[in-house]
């Protein structure tokens, strides 16, 4: 569901980010209906995730998208005139929690295997598959931390990498 | 009233009875045998029977522009539905309420590629305020009644409803009266006027210097026509509309300024350009209104009145915004706005560009030839002021807004947002369907009237006394405007000098073809086809070739830029309009004598042809 390109590619972030979470009736064809708004009004999309909630009849997206603030609010205006769409929170006066999930899998020789537990350590990862040559870790936190797991396994040699997108939530006993 | 038992056919129509539906405009196919079976037997539907489908969107589109109701059609699947896309996107476009239903292919074949199968609700997806592929006859009258609703509510707009053959043939029981209470909980439409919004508009308004309305389609569409007049003579405040406003403030009146934008008037523009006030009113800035967005209404403050939370800001941010329906929010206004008589210097302001850059319609006693400027006035003049206008796209329309001094609500029928060439002669009919003592036009050009000349025969049909104007200058008029202007009179695929003989045309249709080639001969012309009640009336107005709409505010740039007159080193105009200028003779008169060979096969110039038996 995620994709974060330009993370992904290390590149420098072009434009302001900001997080959204849109609460869409679960029914099929919803996401289509988001993802076709941003394609034909030209919004960029850096991640999208979506899944069901604690109500079966409402699923959960979290979008980040790039843009300015005028770009923000006209997002937020055409994601309510979905008729899909039940609630659209931009998070911009609310405090909130930020998470991205990432799986790794990293060249493992038996001479890097204590250097490469000790960066899963301290990141507070997980090594969840161990094979002959490579290693799967499992690390989540907010996207520059992520970022920079990811630049620490590069000396190990990244063979493939997977990241859920953000999902958030705010603090406190608010609730979207 | 308890449950019924009905198949999904019939209770589609119990549903648009309910919806207070008396006619659709529909062709028939394979995937909707069963609900045209149901029309077979069916007393209280009158079904239009057109001649292609984007012929029945457009009659939809005009029965709900004249009317202000919601406009039906009905297709089959696959091409049927495709047929369509254009119809629903202008009224997407256009915020035309529509309900547009398509037959499917039966429900365990869809998406096997099956014959006449087309993904229709992908297709119109970002063309329809929302869409339905109804899998389940249970589901079908619930979607039908949320269909109307959501097509009528809020910012109205089209919405489709598909369904497979085997829904429409299932039998369903349903209780027709819960059907009909359409309960959405995500859809919200009834956005009250905020009182604080309200106040600090009448703030504004109290002490503006030069303030202006711009008026849209959305007061039009809410009905604020009274209450913008009432405002505007309170006030004092002169009024520019759009192209969707025009009608809806009379533009006989002092403080009309007509149409602004790329081709609205000078003074229009120049009224907008130095206003200190601009109060929008169901208009979305959008850019054939606006130029350079930067530039446009620069000085002023802005209040910003419309229903659809998304245009507030879209384009041009609003000083005070006020979300909601236009009437409304207007009446407010009207609550707290006090009269005002010290706005006479503003008001002597935009009175000398009115009489310093006033519209021109040459009348031929210069070149000897027939403008379309000048027949659009006369059509005016000769035909009753509540005459309801539909055009089709390019020169003719924008001479249409710009001559035929609208003056009754809901007068003026166009394809605006979507520029859909075609149009004009199907909204037309839908127009008299729905409005049967009211005299129709249909402004038209020889490009558009044959994207969809086939309706001629609907017309026909029905016996309807349309009377269909083409200004017939032999080119694709607007684009080669553009050429002339822009693209160094490269008339690349605009002449369209081979062209059917419309009075022919007409004929072949059963209805009466008129041809009128002299200025002298209009007035005749338009009494003889008023004379008609029967059948439609076509009209081939032989103008003026190669005459361009002015003023013009280019694509994308401002009123400094405004070009008023054809500029005299545009050798081309000077050669026709003055075929002795020496200058360019060996130009001008390789076209002159190609217009002359042109018309060779056409009856003698300024004869009045009537080929009705």
């Amino acid at each position: 569901m995620a994709s974060s390109a330009t993370m992904m590619a290390g590149g420098p972030r072009l434009q302001e980010q900001h997080t959204i979470t849109v609460l869409v009736d679960n029914k099929p064809g919803v996401l289509a209906r988001v993802s076709g708004l941003f394609a034909r009004r030209g919004y960029n999309i850096e991640s999208l995730t979506v899944s069901i909630t604690e109500n079966p009849e409402v699923s959960r997206m979290t979008i980040v998208v790039g843009g300015d603030m005028d770009t923000l609010e006209q997002i937020t205006k055409q994601l309510h005139k979905l008729i899909d769409t039940l609630k659209v929170v931009d998070y911009l006066d609310i405090p909130m929690l930020e998470r991205e999930l990432a799986l790794i899998k990293v060249s493992a020789d038996p001479g890097q295997r204590a250097e490469l537990m000790q960066l899963v350590e301290i990141f507070r990862g997980r090594v969840i598959d161990v094979a002959e040559k490579t290693f799967v870790v499992e690390v989540t936190g907010s996207g520059e931390k992520i970022d920079s797991f990811e630049k620490q396994m590069e000396a190990f040699g990244v063979r493939e990498l997977v990241r859920t997108g953000r999902i958030a939530m705010m603090r406190g006993p608010r609730t979207v | 009233m308890g449950k019924i038992k009905t198949t999904g056919a019939k209770a589609l129509l119990e549903c648009l009875r309910r919806e207070g539906v008396d006619t659709i405009f529909g062709y028939p196919g394979g995937a909707v045998i069963p609900l045209y079976d149901e029309l077979f037997h069916c007393e209280f539907i009158k079904h239009i029977l057109v001649r292609h489908e984007q012929g029945a969107g457009h009659m939809a589109e005009g029965f709900a522009h004249a009317t202000g109701k919601v406009g039906v059609c009905l297709a089959t699947s696959g091409p049927g539905a495709t047929n369509l896309v254009t119809p629903i996107a202008d009224a997407m476009m256009d915020s035309i309420p529509m309900v547009a239903i398509t037959g499917q292919v039966r429900t365990e074949v869809i998406g096997k590629d099956a014959f006449q199968e087309a993904d229709i609700t992908g297709i119109t997806m970002p063309i329809t305020k929302h869409n339905w592929l109804v899998k389940d006859v249970n589901d079908l009258p619930r979607v039908v009644h949320e269909a109307f609703h959501i097509a009528r509510s809020g910012r109205p707009g089209p919405v489709l409803v598909d369904v497979p053959v085997d829904v429409s043939r299932a039998i369903i029981e349903y209780d027709p009266d819960e059907a009909q209470k359409v309960k959405i909980k995500s859809f919200k439409s009834d956005f009250k006027v905020h009182p604080m919004q309200v106040k600090r508009a009448a703030e504004l308004i109290a002490e503006a210097k030069k303030p202006v309305l711009y008026v849209g389609g959305g007061a039009k569409a809410s009905g604020a026509h009274d209450e913008i007049l009432t405002l505007a003579e309170r006030v004092g405040i002169p009024v520019t509309t759009t192209l969707h406003g025009l009608g809806t403030f009379p533009e006989d009146h002092a403080l009309s300024l007509g149409m602004l934008g790329m081709h609205g008037t000078a003074y229009a523009n120049h009224a907008v350009h130095n206003c200190d006030l601009l109060i929008a009113v169901g208009a979305r800035f959008d850019d054939r209104v606006t130029g350079k967005v930067s530039a446009f209404a620069a000085n002023a403050k802005i209040i910003h009145i419309d229903i659809d939370p998304g245009e507030i800001n879209k384009v041009k941010r609003a000083d005070v915004s006020i979300v909601g329906d236009c009437r409304a929010a207007v009446t407010e206004l009207l609550g707290l706005v006090q009269p005002r008589t010290d706005l006479a210097a503003w008001q002597a302001e935009t009175g000398v560009w009115k009489t310093d850059f006033p519209l021109e319609a040459p009348n031929g006693d210069e070149d000897g030839q027939m403008h379309s400027e000048h027949v659009i006035r006369e059509i005016a003049r000769l035909t009753d002021r509540k005459t309801v206008v539909t055009t089709d796209v390019g020169q003719h329309q924008m001479w249409a807004a710009q001559h035929f001094g609208m003056r009754s609500p809901r007068q003026f029928i166009t394809s605006g947002g979507a520029g859909t060439m075609g149009f004009g002669l199907p909204a037309a009919i839908g127009a008299q369907i729905g409005l049967p003592d009211a005299q129709v036009w249909c402004i038209s050009g020889d490009g558009s009237i044959q994207m969809c000349s086939q309706e001629l025969m609907t017309a026909r049909v029905y016996g309807l006394p349309i009377k269909i104007a083409i200004l017939n200058n032999q080119f694709l008029g607007m684009v080669r405007q553009w050429q002339e202007m822009f693209w160094q009179k490269h008339y690349s695929h605009v002449n369209l000098e081979q062209a059917p003989d419309f009075v022919k045309l007409a004929e072949a249709y059963d209805c009466v073809g008129l041809r009128c080639e002299k200025v002298e001969d209009i007035e005749s012309t338009v009494a003889r086809a008023l004379e008609i009640t029967d059948r439609p009336v076509v009209i081939d107005f032989r103008v003026a070739k190669e005459t361009n709409v002015y003023p013009m505010i280019p694509s994308g740039q401002t009123i400094h830029d405004m070009v008023t007159t054809k500029p005299v080193k545009m050798e081309q105009e000077t050669a026709n309009a003055f075929p002795v200028s020496p200058s360019v003779v060996a130009e001008g008169m390789v076209l002159d004598a190609e217009a002359e060979n042109a018309d060779q096969r056409l009856p003698r110039a300024g004869e009045v042809v009537d080929v009705a038996r």
